[in-house]
């Protein structure tokens, strides 16, 4: 039996159809038989970041009002050994399906595999608890904005709500330049308004979006910065204890003295 | 004017009498029907020796003003003297004075309602609120917006052990930082009304600002 983990955040735009893609995909590259389901009904997008798109031959909704049975809406991706994806409906929206069906498809795919990795809409409203009814275990995606901080605090407490204990928190997009002169929401700020744990951060790197365009997920490549975050997000996931990655880069010699003479 | 249904009941024990004012007509009603008793229908028994009375006015909640009109209406007697009148609203108003202990986080979005004052242990975040009847302490941040003697208790205080709130409400003034009270320190700090205006001061100032709320003198 494996597990349901929710990625959701309240507002929109900060990332959590990537986080999804690639915590997914490190997950399947580590091994684990990996189920995705996108369940932004009428805003399907895990498919486009994914490069399934012209593989989808039925979704969610169909699955839901029994046009089809759950394994043949399943989409292989075949780059990778056991990752599949069940896409959301373009077509309709949130309200073609109810929480209570999107839980009875994710306990079966739960049956089936390692992980079930929810990608949640944006807002609080239907397609929250649509995605949030299954899920064991959430990861709850926010940048160093206010704005974001605030809806990720929300979301927090309605999956309190929702008895989904200890949600845990990736902080995406961040810049070490901005960080490091201030201008940027500090990641201990954020922890401390937020109270739960830290499961990730993620540097702001271009390599993202090239290869979101392309249909690859980004930790496919190990020189990007990003992609050894999400692969370390994954080990986490799997209980492993990761140290976080610094942000600055190499440290120089300097850097390193100036540390042990408790300077730095 | 004389319904089905009495309005006062008269009944009498060791102590005197006991007035039993029913809780759900208006109070006009009740005060006219304690009047006409008291001149027409029970003037017998209201002569004589002096009688202690004791009022009991069930659910209702009666202002001060009503208080006084009732107090009249029954003096109007010569041997009447009222002794105590009791509400079992008062239960709420003790309420008011009771110190509640909670513990956990306001999230944004959430809100947090007390019927006394309350001790908070935990944060307040930025579009949470926490609202009391009586006085808020928090230990914790206050990040998110206080609204102290919901009612309209101006003497109530809001005290924080980190003090960032996005507004801060006592009674019915509204405040809001830091333009109105800039502070550098935010640490232990308590806002009050000083003649209707928001202050800020060090927690350990309140025994002095507000001696009233529960000071513990030493033995």
């Amino acid at each position: 039996m494996g597990e349901a983990i929710v990625i959701t955040s309240g507002k929109g735009g900060v990332g959590k159809t990537t986080t999804s893609a690639n915590i997914g995909t490190a997950l399947a590259l580590l091994g684990k038989k990996v189920i995705m389901v996108d369940t932004d009904i009428g805003l399907r997008n895990l498919d486009v970041v994914m490069g399934l798109e012209n593989r989808i031959i039925y979704d969610l909704v169909d699955v839901a009002e029994g046009r089809c049975r759950l394994p043949q809406a399943l989409v292989k991706d075949k780059r990778f050994d056991e990752l599949y994806m069940l896409p959301a409906a373009q077509t309709k929206d949130k309200h073609s399906v109810t929480p209570d069906q999107v839980k009875e498809i994710v306990t079966q795919l739960k049956r089936e595999s390692d992980y079930v990795i929810i990608d949640c809409p944006a807002g609080i409203e239907q397609g929250f608890k649509n995605a949030v009814s299954g899920a064991d275990r959430a990861i709850v995606v926010t940048t160093p904005e206010n704005a974001a901080v605030r809806d990720a605090d929300r979301i927090i407490g309605l999956l309190e709500g929702e008895n989904i204990k200890s949600p845990k928190l990736v902080i995406n997009r961040i810049r070490a330049n901005m960080l490091k002169s201030g201008d940027m929401l500090d990641i201990d700020e954020i922890c401390q308004v937020l109270a739960i744990d830290l499961i990730g951060i993620v540097p702001d790197d271009e390599y993202v979006i090239k290869a979101a365009n392309k249909g690859e997920p980004t930790v496919v490549n190990p020189n990007s910065k990003a992609s050894i975050a999400y692969r370390n997000i994954a080990r986490r996931i799997l209980g492993d204890s990761v140290p976080l990655m610094p942000l600055e880069g190499k440290e120089g010699v300097m850097a390193k003295v100036k540390k042990l003479f408790g300077l730095g | 004017m004389m319904a089905a249904k009495h309005h006062v009941t008269i009944k009498g024990n060791k102590e005197g009498l006991i007035f039993l004012l029913d809780d759900s007509c208006t109070f006009e009603t009740l005060l006219q029907e304690l009047r006409y008793k008291l001149e027409k229908t029970h003037q017998k028994i209201l002569t004589g020796p002096i009688v202690h009375v004791f009022v009991k006015l069930g659910n209702r909640s009666v202002s001060e003003s009503e208080k006084q009109s009732l107090i009249a209406a029954i003096k109007s007697k010569g041997n009447l003297i009222v002794q105590r009148i009791e509400s079992d609203d008062d239960d709420a108003d003790q309420a008011h004075d009771h110190l509640f202990i909670h513990k956990g986080i306001v999230r944004s979005g959430q809100t947090f309602e007390c019927a006394g004052s309350v001790l908070y242990v935990g944060d307040i975040n930025p579009g949470g609120s926490i609202v009391a009847r009586g006085d808020i302490f928090i230990m914790g941040s206050l990040r998110g917006l206080a609204h102290a003697g919901s009612d309209g208790e101006e003497s109530a205080v809001i005290a924080a052990s980190h003090m960032r709130p996005t507004q801060l409400r006592i009674a019915g003034i509204i405040s809001r930082p830091p333009d109105e009270w800039g502070f550098d320190e935010t640490h232990m700090d308590f806002a009050y009304l000083n003649e209707g205006k928001m202050e800020i001061n060090k927690l350990n100032q309140l025994h002095k600002i507000r001696p009233d709320i529960r000071e513990y003198k030493g033995v």
